[in-house]
């Protein structure tokens, strides 16, 4: 995987189309006639194998989609049971763009069918973010409280035993505003941390900045907000486009002047780089395009400074076992496993590569009560194999699928640069 | 990162040279644009069948032998490699994930097993769970109301014209509460024990002395070899497999021990990957252009293999105007029918004018242009991507694909063992 970074001169990273979002969209639904009903999609999708709540991806899909009157809404429900995984179009032989068309029928449906509270809330993490940071105890014990889960079940349909993240008391962006960057750095980086890393693990961010910093990069941290994808997910579009316009605005600057930005959470990257232009349909939005262009994962980009000789590789033994889970949106990138690559740097460190394309958790899927017992079922033979491995640390790209399998497992779970900046005795 | 080699494609070809290079110590990636066919096949392995089958018993390495120079099992090096390619699948699936399933079979004869039309089709080897397919006894045609692709009925009536004692039985099995299932639904049915005892239990009772029971290839896809011997304990009498419709059970158990395979070995997989174009242009590429999402990516590699299949998957394309061209690096096609010539011919399962149509290799398996000389030194073309074969009728597609993907890599193996010719 060799897309080079815009500040060596990427002629590598080009975008692929360039259409007006129209055509773009139409082009998204369009390839349905590419679809043969060969059935690959469903034998791997990992909802409709657990539940017949959901009929599977080529039957709401490709299938349904010609059945659909434009500007008139899909009647049937069990859509809302996609969990968004996009593994159906990774696995598509024929190009067909199943979850983006499954994305824009549900968002239809729920025009007209209506958005509970609960989606609402779930789509606006800095709302929660930003209620809960200056209140984290009282948060944290009510998000902890057993009879206060139950109530939160009943009264907006939030389940009992779904992981939620600790708040952490803190932002990462008060500790990045206070931090003094290396006086000489052979790059500048952009470092889009999103919602995640700013208000529940912001010790993430303090080693992705630690880590390209020992690596020779100087990490600018930019103000920003979400990135739109857990409203995009509940079905909410137009406020969504609103979120990315604003991070868009955000991120700008930075790619107009040639600098990578860099991000650790994966589904809100392969938001800008993907799901904003063919999902939301913004592809007409060159400001979006060029900073879609810009975006790395964090894995991504230390594997291409690697493949450049610029990656530090005097690393420190690390005498432990661990899992490694490649999330289904991680594995939306079309980037390979680069943590894989990265890990297998550093001494004495055993990877176990787990099979498995989903968590079950899917962003806030696996949150809903009327979800999470499916959400629990996708990922058990996610969960036994990490427990057969007997890790030491799990290791997952992505913060939700994290929480999710730490809590199934009980083992601690972790983002591969938590054990990079270890390797790199920056702890 | 660069790799020793790239494969495109994850069919049988694909995925057996990305194995065996794996197995031999390269670096591999994978790029594909999804999945390939092995969910869509019975997953047996047909090498060559009807147009050459002129005596029964069937020696296939002796009618490979008479092909012609331009044949792709010529091309691999003829019936010792395509023996070879067997016995490293054999031995594959013998050490994979599923405990007990194995293939078997080879040259020596073809046997003949019952398609889910109750036809009789040749093939030199199979899963163990088909295997009582083959021979003349009575036999009990077993399927699912539920089953929508599978009508036993039909299986049943077309054995009868080939002679063979064969009567139908349809029975109810409540899956997983839907109203009706795929193959792959059903597999996961007989995943449970409870489940398919029941099956058994409804069967036990309707059973006639010396008949064999065929049951559409749904035995699992955890353990189906314990499945499949569970229920011939149970009932007291051989039971097969026959290959369904889509998604097929035998071909997922193929993916996910080949699949399981790379895994172990290191190889890298990314899906959703549409090779647009070579890197390079010279006598060796210096790898491929890919397309993934809204970008293009370079991934560069010392050796590429093809193997992305041929019209119906798209490996290989036609434009509007009939011109042909191999679909990811642009390579020329061999054997499409001059302009004015008729392309295809009234009679379905005759011989095609354009069927033979594909990309021309040497013997090394490296595409050539007119002139017959390797157009790239760095890359070979496998599977149903190759020209000079005529696979459904021939019933050679597995074999070809199996046998060529396993050539390139021993052929890209070999010259890695060999020192370096000083240029």
């Amino acid at each position: 995987m060799s897309a080079a970074p815009a500040a060596a001169g990427g002629e590598d990273a080009v975008s692929v189309g360039g259409a007006p979002g129209g055509v773009l969209g139409d082009l998204m639904r369009g390839s349905l006639d590419h679809c043969v009903k060969c059935t690959i999609c469903e034998t791997h999708c990992p909802v409709s194998n657990v539940t017949p709540l959901f009929p599977g991806p080529k039957y709401v899909g490709p299938q349904a989609e010609r059945f659909r009157v434009a500007g008139e809404a899909s009647q049937d429900a069990s859509l809302d049971y996609c969990s968004g995984c996009g593994i159906c179009t990774q696995v598509c032989p024929h190009g067909v763009h199943i979850a983006e068309i499954n994305s824009q029928a549900r968002a239809r449906m729920k025009e007209t069918a209506g958005v509970p509270l609960r989606d609402r809330i779930l789509g606006r993490p800095t709302l929660a973010g930003r209620l809960g940071t200056p209140v984290a105890p009282l948060a944290n014990a009510t998000l902890a409280s057993r009879p206060l889960r139950r109530v939160a079940e009943k009264v907006i349909g939030l389940h009992r035993e779904a992981a939620m993240p600790t708040f952490a008391g803190r932002t990462f962006q008060r500790w990045a505003r206070a931090h003094t960057p290396p006086a000489t750095a052979a790059r500048r980086v952009a470092f889009f941390h999103g919602c995640g890393t700013n208000y529940y693990e912001p010790r993430l961010g303090e080693m992705t900045v630690a880590l390209l910093e020992h690596n020779g990069c100087a990490v600018e941290v930019p103000r920003q907000d979400c990135c739109g994808l857990p409203l995009q997910s509940n079905g909410l579009f137009g406020d969504a486009r609103g979120y990315v316009r604003r991070l868009v605005a955000r991120l700008l600057p930075y790619a107009r002047a040639g600098t990578d930005i860099v991000g650790t959470s994966t589904s809100c990257t392969l938001m800008l780089k993907r799901e904003a232009r063919e999902i939301l349909g913004m592809e007409d939005d060159a400001d979006l395009r060029l900073v879609s262009d810009a975006v790395y994962d964090v894995c991504e980009y230390l594997v291409m400074l690697h493949e450049r000789g610029e990656l530090r590789t005097d690393l420190r033994p690390v005498p432990e076992t661990v899992t490694y889970h490649a999330p289904c949106q991680q594995q939306g990138h079309g980037i390979g496993k680069p943590a894989l690559d990265l890990l297998a740097l550093v001494p004495e460190l055993t990877v176990v590569e787990t099979d498995a394309a989903c968590c079950g958790v899917a962003g806030t899927y696996g949150l809903k009560r009327e979800k999470y017992d499916i959400a629990m079922k996708v990922g058990a033979d996610l969960f036994a194999q990490i427990e057969a491995a007997g890790p030491d640390t799990s290791v997952c790209d992505s913060e939700t699928c994290r929480w999710h399998m730490a809590k199934a497992t009980g083992v601690p779970t972790v983002h591969p640069v938590a054990l990079l900046h270890r390797a790199a005795g920056l702890a | 990162m660069s790799h020793d080699a790239i494969d495109v494609g994850t069919g049988v070809a694909g995925l057996t040279a990305a194995v065996r290079l794996a197995e031999g110590g390269a670096r591999v990636l994978v790029l594909a644009k999804g999945v390939g066919s092995t969910h869509l096949t019975g997953a047996t392995i047909d090498v060559l069948g009807n147009p050459y089958m002129g005596s029964d018993p069937f020696n296939v390495g002796e009618a490979i032998a008479r092909l012609p120079a331009d044949h792709p099992y010529a091309r691999v090096g003829g019936a010792p490699a395509v023996a070879a390619a067997l016995d490293w699948l054999r031995a594959q699936v013998a050490d994979g994930p599923l405990e007990g399933y194995e293939y078997a079979g080879g040259l020596e004869r073809n046997r003949l097993l019952p398609t889910a039309v109750g036809a009789l089709k040749p093939t030199a080897m199979a899963p163990v769970t088909m295997l009582g397919g083959e021979g003349r006894d009575p036999v009990a045609v077993v399927g699912f109301r539920q089953l929508k692709d599978f009508h036993p009925a039909l299986v049943a009536d077309n054995l009868a014209r080939a002679g063979i004692a064969a009567r139908s039985i349809e029975l109810d099995v409540a899956v997983e509460g839907r109203a009706d299932a795929n193959a792959q639904a059903l597999a996961r049915h007989f995943d449970d024990p409870a489940a398919r005892g029941a099956v058994a239990g409804q069967l036990a009772g309707r059973m006639r002395a010396g008949e064999r029971v065929g049951l559409p290839a749904v035995l699992g896809l955890r353990d189906p070899a314990r499945v499949w011997r569970e229920l011939e304990h149970r009932l007291g009498r051989p039971v097969f497999e026959i290959p369904t419709l889509p998604p097929s059970a035998p071909g997922m158990r193929l993916y996910a021990i080949l699949r399981a395979a790379l895994r172990r070995l290191g190889g890298r997989v990314i899906l959703g990957a549409a090779v647009t174009g070579p890197l390079g242009a010279g006598a060796r590429l210096d790898g491929v252009r890919a397309a993934v999402g809204r970008r293009e990516v370079v991934h560069r590699a010392g050796e590429v293999i093809l193997a992305t299949g041929g019209f119906a998957a798209g490996g290989l394309v036609l434009d509007s105007r009939w011109a042909g061209r191999e679909a990811a690096l642009g390579l020329p096609l061999a054997g499409m029918p001059a302009a004015g010539e008729p392309r295809f011919t009234a009679g379905y399962f005759d011989e095609q004018p354009m069927a033979r149509a594909g990309v021309a290799v040497d013997g090394e398996l490296r595409p050539v242009g007119r002139d017959g000389a390797p157009a790239h030194a760095n890359v070979r073309v496998v599977g149903a991507s190759l020209a000079g074969a005529a696979p459904w009728r021939e019933k050679s597609g597995d074999g070809i694909s199996l046998s060529s993907g396993h050539r390139a890599a021993e052929l890209i193996l070999g010259a890695a063992a060999r020192p370096a010719v000083a240029a």
